[in-house]
């Protein structure tokens, strides 16, 4: 299903599909295969961890991704300081660049302040950001919704701006609209195609839409897919809901009334009464 | 380069876990005896070495090694 012929581009890269899925936490790999096919995404997101001589099986993420067809976003998940969030984004396009995937100049950075919030530092964050645009990265910063550091993200040379719709894993969608309005308004003053993807919160389809009609770019979740009780339905609803969300954004809502206006004509009518 | 014949044993930690090796040792030693399955990025003391040094960087007594690999994340 073709939706539209504006597609996304956003750090050096152009891709149909806005959706962005991660990898992490779905039942087996061949559910998670066969969700990433159902959501239509082009763009998966991966963290880099210490490898085990022996897995369960021996069977590597990597075995059940196409990596000619997605482009593969690591993650500095997991980083609570600039230097550790550095390290893990340099050693993730180390093995990108083996894998001669696009997605070696990426990274979404990702400075978190505590293991229970999952919330981001921004010091840490900005800082991470400086170091790694020197070292030659399109960065993609995961935040909060915060309007100032939103800008101070892009003023640095992000090369999106990630701002949460909630915490991450916690499926309460989008909490503060206004916020994410207010984002969407400051980083595309003059610039209307900064890419603005909504990152984490998303719990189901309409959270999706709703970012997507505020005006985002695109979506990024993980949780929303791979926990539901039937996962690829979810991955196809996603897929939906970035369609009809992008749409109606594009289509312009109508103004929220307080009153009614009738649909069908007041003329012609057989009856006079009125209240 | 001292003594190349020296077989003195060294400990090191490859991700988190300590190792004995017996030297000359090297990345490329390393990943010749431990065979990570590939891909795979090698860091020694919190800084990336990158393939073609593999062989030109030693590990010495105390080293911390990391071996990563990517797993699904989001």
């Amino acid at each position: 299903m073709t939706v539209d012929p504006t597609s996304l581009k956003i750090g050096g890269q152009t891709f149909h599909s806005r959706l962005f899925v991660g990898t992490g936490k779905y039942a087996s790999y061949e559910l998670m295969r066969e969700c990433l096919e159902a959501c239509r995404c082009d763009v998966v997101t991966v963290a880099v961890r210490r490898d085990r001589l022996i897995d369960d099986q021996n069977r590597s993420l990597l075995d059940f991704i196409d990596t000619k067809r997605y482009t593969i976003l690591p993650n500095t998940a997991g980083c609570f300081t600039a230097e550790d969030a550095v390290r893990v984004a340099r050693l993730g396009r180390d093995i990108l660049e083996q894998l001669d995937n696009p997605g070696a100049a990426w990274v979404k950075l990702e400075v978190l302040h505590d293991k229970k919030t999952l919330l981001p530092d921004p010091i840490g964050t900005l800082d991470a950001l400086q170091t790694l645009i020197k070292d030659g990265f399109q960065v993609l910063v995961y935040t909060s919704d915060d309007p100032a550091m939103a800008c101070r993200l892009k003023e640095a040379g992000a090369a999106s701006v990630m701002p949460a719709g909630s915490p991450i894993g916690s499926g309460q969608g989008v909490l503060n609209p206004n916020n994410i309005r207010i984002v969407l308004e400051m980083l595309k003053e003059n610039d209307p195609d900064y890419p603005v993807i909504v990152d984490a919160g998303v719990g189901t389809a309409s959270d999706v839409a709703i970012a997507m009609e505020l005006g985002a770019d695109g979506v990024l979740l993980n949780t929303g897919i791979a926990h539901a009780a039937d996962a690829p339905a979810m991955a196809r609803a996603m897929a939906h809901a970035i369609d009809a969300g992008y749409l109606a954004h594009r289509a312009g809502r109508i103004p929220r009334k307080l009153y009614a206006t009738a649909s069908s004509p007041i003329d012609g009518r057989i009856t006079l009464n009125n209240r | 380069m001292t003594n190349t014949q020296t077989n003195e044993i060294i400990e090191i930690r490859i991700n988190g876990e300590p190792h004995s090796l017996g030297t000359p040792a090297t990345v490329a030693t390393l990943i010749d005896a431990r065979k990570p399955r590939p891909p795979f990025a090698v860091e020694v003391n919190k800084q990336l070495v990158r393939r073609p040094s593999y062989g030109e960087t030693p590990l010495r007594d105390g080293d911390q090694v990391e071996i990563v690999t990517l797993v699904g994340g989001g």
